[in-house]
């Protein structure tokens, strides 16, 4: 299983000291904040895609191309790449161009974003998200996939004979995750694909993504890409940990209660009661975690928040620490121990090169 | 059995508005014979419509309000007058049910105010509101002043309830289910669009099949 973080980019004022960090730092900070989840053992760092202040995150492969340059083993990912106002035809060769830069280091997670006024800055409407969402990366699978793309559609100018370069190392293409909140219809689509889906699963109730898993799960296996178990879930997960649980609460609570997404709405203790957050020791946040697969089942990455509402550098770098000393190593083995032999690990580059020669060699012998 | 959800806006305690309410579900109830009457009171509510309105998604005793609205065969709603419209605790209830959901359905409008001057409120807010919704709005609403509870000898506030109550239960059960209505959230989970549909509707809406499958 995979254990990481994921960061929006946003630019909050610490509600504690009303300092706000300014775009240069916040985008040094990311890159920081990267490399030590490296050096906390963990496998993942992904950045977010946002065209509009307060966020800095505009140009993720920028970033991820300049993280992956000063780390040697973590994998770079998204949260999320925007499918619905991002030229399909850019998406291919931004993120292939990365393929090759990280030796297959890198993964993307497809989203849609909720920021009307997004949609109308790039020519599109924000009413056709679905529809985007499903014709963009229709093309961009083709791309990926063939050497000489004809295509016409709604949302963009037609191909004719065209080929998206770099082809993608090795034949296989980077792994694409499908993350939504609340949509059935990226369910289905990540199903259809045998692609991964993600649940952002931080801002709902579990009930909502027990729901959204289980329609995956199911439609991955009637398109025929294995049984339901062995779909490719992701998770996120936001906690703020301190050694005892007390100093984790008073601590927190001014960030949760300022928090750009949920502030001045539900209580702490009413949101820690109804989603994922965890704001506690670090075994409240493993017992917590571990309960996650108690409606969801056996899957196979975990990205936890842990940069936002304006907490300091300082403060974000302990909490890798902690996550990194106390909360992943114990999941790691909990997790494995409870896993079946027939569920499979996220795909990674290494994994899908072997799964084509595999391929390969069946159909030539 | 028939189910009806009432829902009252009214923020006293007692409330004249819920006062309307239960004399307009009394009156349903007489008109359908067997029903079974689910009340909504939204004072009890105010904190999680607020959450809902922030963070998204419904909690605890507003998530089980809102299924009721969902599985309601007909729906009463009253809402005090509050600056010339219906209430904002009465709106943000209304801002968190999903399109769709009243798709079809049988609405009876009713209102409370101090002062009969605020009785096109219903004509002029509340009946657009639930016609954007799709809902079945019936003719007749009914508007109570407070000076209509100490006016019996007229008789005229017992004869709109007895009316507006009438043509209610006259509409429920009778809106045809196969018309077209929204899919919701819930339908995609209970049998999903398949992916070849979603990307035939995706490059041309125009070939879109009818929403109700």
């Amino acid at each position: 299983m995979q254990f990481g973080i994921f960061t929006v980019g946003d630019v909050t004022t610490d509600p504690t000291t009303g300092r706000t960090p300014s775009e240069h730092e916040r985008i040094k900070n990311t890159v920081a904040i990267a490399k030590k989840a490296e050096e906390a053992g963990l496998d993942v760092v992904a950045v977010g895609q946002h065209h509009n202040p307060p966020f800095v995150a505009s140009s993720p492969t920028t970033t991820m191309a300049y993280i992956a340059a000063q780390t040697e083993r973590i994998l770079l990912s998204t949260a999320t790449t925007l499918i619905t106002t991002t030229d399909p035809v850019r998406i291919a060769e931004d993120y292939g161009t990365l393929q090759h830069l990280t030796d297959g280091r890198m993964d993307l997670m497809l989203g849609r974003g909720n920021t009307g006024p997004v949609y109308p800055w790039f020519g599109k409407d924000i009413r056709d998200g679905i529809d985007l969402a499903i014709e963009n990366y229709a093309l961009l699978n083709r791309l990926w996939r063939e050497d000489v793309v004809d295509w016409q559609g709604r949302f963009r100018t037609p191909l004719q004979g065209f080929t998206s370069t770099p082809r993608p190392l090795d034949g296989v293409p980077p792994f694409v995750w499908h993350g939504s909140i609340r949509s059935p219809e990226i369910a289905e689509q990540a199903a259809f694909y045998g692609d991964g889906f993600f649940s952002n699963h931080i801002f709902w109730p579990a009930s909502h993504t027990a729901q959204m898993v289980e329609l995956y799960r199911r439609r991955f296996e009637h398109y025929g890409h294995g049984t339901a178990e062995e779909a490719i879930v992701g998770l996120g997960g936001q906690v703020f940990m301190r050694k005892n649980s007390q100093d984790a609460v008073r601590e927190f609570r001014p960030y949760f209660d300022n928090a750009p997404v949920y502030g001045h709405g539900p209580s702490l203790e009413e949101f820690t009661a109804e989603t994922p957050l965890t704001v506690g020791s670090p075994q409240e946040v493993i017992e917590k975690t571990l309960g996650f697969r108690d409606y969801v089942g056996d899957y196979q990455r975990q990205l936890f928040l842990l940069d936002h509402a304006g907490l300091p550098l300082k403060t974000v770098l302990e909490q890798l620490d902690l996550l990194g000393e106390e909360v992943v190593p114990v999941l790691r083995k909990e997790f494995a121990a409870l896993k079946p032999a027939h569920v499979p690990d996220a795909p990674t580059h290494v994994s899908l090169v072997a799964a084509a020669e595999r391929v390969e060699t069946a159909v030539t012998t | 059995m028939t189910t009806i959800a009432v829902v009252s806006g009214g923020l006293g305690v007692p409330s004249s508005t819920r006062l309307l309410a239960d004399r307009l579900a009394s009156a349903t109830a007489d008109a359908l014979g067997e029903v079974d009457l689910e009340v909504i009171e939204l004072r009890p509510l105010a904190h999680s419509l607020a959450d809902h309105l922030l963070t998204g998604f419904p909690t605890g005793e507003l998530a089980t309000a809102i299924e009721t609205i969902r599985e309601a065969d007909g729906l009463i709603v009253v809402t005090p007058v509050f600056s010339a419209s219906y209430s904002g605790l009465f709106k943000s209830f209304v801002d968190v049910l999903e399109p769709g959901l009243l798709d079809g359905k049988p609405v009876l409008i009713a209102a409370t105010a101090g002062t009969s001057r605020h009785s096109l409120v219903l004509d002029h807010a509340l009946r657009p509101l639930f016609s954007y919704l799709h809902a079945v709005v019936v003719p007749t609403g009914v508007f109570a002043a407070s000076e209509d509870f100490g006016d019996i000898s007229s008789g005229q506030l017992a004869e709109r309830i007895q009316r507006a109550a009438g043509e209610l239960a006259a509409l429920v059960g009778k809106v045809d289910p196969t018309a077209r209505r929204r899919r919701t959230v819930e339908d995609e989970f209970a049998d999903p669009t398949p992916f070849a549909e979603l990307l035939r509707n995706a490059s041309d809406p125009g070939t879109a099949a009818p929403p109700t499958r």
